[in-house]
């Protein structure tokens, strides 16, 4: 049997009309059963545009302080203390002015400065350049609020993320961190394991049942945390009373820490 | 056929040597796995009811757990409404493993027996046994 090319032409038609509406059918529903399904998000917990933080270094009194913030963030999130640099594992950690800030640094900047300990955590980047290299997607950005998370399950330890983060806010776990973990364990956190890439997460786990980042908690005021698209928020207050400096804002990543300089208040 | 002397000796100690963990075990029950729900949560829960059924657990709580990473991890979503409307936060740590806080028998035992390997542990907290 041979069809001449009108023929063809109509049932092609015909065929793609159908196809057409399937796939429009099978959409909706698709919708409809995402709509219905059993999961939801927590009522309790806090939700923003875009999460961020603002650092003030004026506000932290002694290093006692600074400390605070980093025990409060390491004890709930079991974070190992390695104890050696080259593989120690970092989520909130102090650096210097120079290595906080470079290509700001000033012969002549005043030396209180030059020493303060920068509380330096994961940037969160609106343009994380972490989850643009990662090839399984295990490092991605929330869409609901902008927090750049990690997917233990999916990642494969190819460092690929600590390669491209410009802000050295990345770790890798060289071997099991269960025995450098020397504080009690929180039993509500897992740890990591072997061969995984670990970072700040915004405490994404308590913003879920309505708290604010550990750190911020501890901070006596000097962390402030909220939704930098709602101009009520704190941290939002504090851009609009201070001059902010972000770290590496040359180069297109839109962090999404803040940090206010301040005074000599700090000794 | 050419050293078909050796060829078939060689045969027959291939074929020993390959079936011998069948022979071996033959005749011997493993005992069936016997998973116990006996921990001080579930003692005191009037009706003992897992988030589901327990048909359901039993076989599709993997795909449950899968499931619920991905809700919890990539979508934020942390509650899950069951089927008879009661609503869970989906936690494997907080609370599967808070009613279930004894995974050596009731974990392990059949994952032992079908010889699986989940990796949850290396990462999750297991609940401290006999406190």
């Amino acid at each position: 049997m041979s069809i001449n090319r009108r023929e063809f032409l109509k049932i092609a038609g015909f065929g793609a009309v159908m196809g057409l509406s399937g796939a429009t059918v099978a959409a909706a529903v698709k919708k409809e059963v995402e709509a219905t399904g059993p999961y939801m998000t927590d009522p309790k917990g806090l939700a923003a545009k875009r999460w961020a933080m603002s650092v003030d270094m004026s506000k932290f009194k002694s290093d006692a302080d600074v400390q605070k913030c980093i025990d409060a963030c390491h004890q709930i999130h079991n974070v190992p203390d390695i104890g050696n640099t080259k593989e120690e594992i970092k989520w909130l950690w102090t650096e210097t002015y120079e290595h906080a800030f470079p290509g700001n640094e000033d012969e002549y900047i005043a030396p209180h400065y030059k020493h303060l300990p920068f509380l330096v955590l994961c940037n969160h980047c609106s343009n994380p350049p972490c989850v643009r290299v990662c090839p399984t997607k295990a490092t991605f950005k929330r869409k609901s609020d902008g927090i750049v998370m990690m997917d233990m399950h999916r990642c494969i330890g190819c460092r690929f993320c600590m390669a491209a983060c410009p802000y050295g806010a990345r770790s890798f776990n060289f071997k099991d961190p269960r025995p450098s973990i020397k504080r009690e364990l929180n039993p509500e956190f897992p740890t990591r394991t072997k061969g995984v890439v670990e970072k700040c997460t915004f405490c994404y786990e308590r913003l879920a049942k309505g708290v604010k980042p550990a750190c911020v908690e501890v901070s006596n005021g000097a962390l402030a945390f909220g939704d930098i698209d709602d101009p009520n928020s704190d941290v939002r207050k504090v851009l609009d009373a201070n001059f902010t400096i972000r770290r590496k804002p040359e180069i297109g990543t839109h962090p999404s820490v803040y940090y206010v300089i301040g005074g000599k208040e700090h000794d | 056929m050419y050293d078909s002397g050796k060829i078939i000796v060689g045969l027959v100690i291939f074929i020993v040597i390959a079936t011998l963990p069948f022979t071996l075990n033959l005749g011997k029950a493993v005992a069936k796995p016997s998973p116990s729900i006996d921990t001080p949560v579930i003692n005191q829960m009037a009706k003992k009811q897992c988030v589901e059924s327990k048909d359901d657990m039993k076989t599709a709580h993997m795909q449950m757990l899968n499931n619920w990473r991905d809700e919890v991890v990539r979508e934020g979503s942390r509650l899950y409404t069951a089927k008879d409307g009661k609503s869970y936060n989906m936690s494997l740590q907080n609370t599967c493993m808070n009613c279930h806080s004894n995974k050596k028998k009731f974990c392990d035992e059949c994952h032992n027996y079908v010889a699986v390997k989940p990796y949850c542990w290396d990462c999750h907290l297991v609940p401290k046994e006999g406190a």
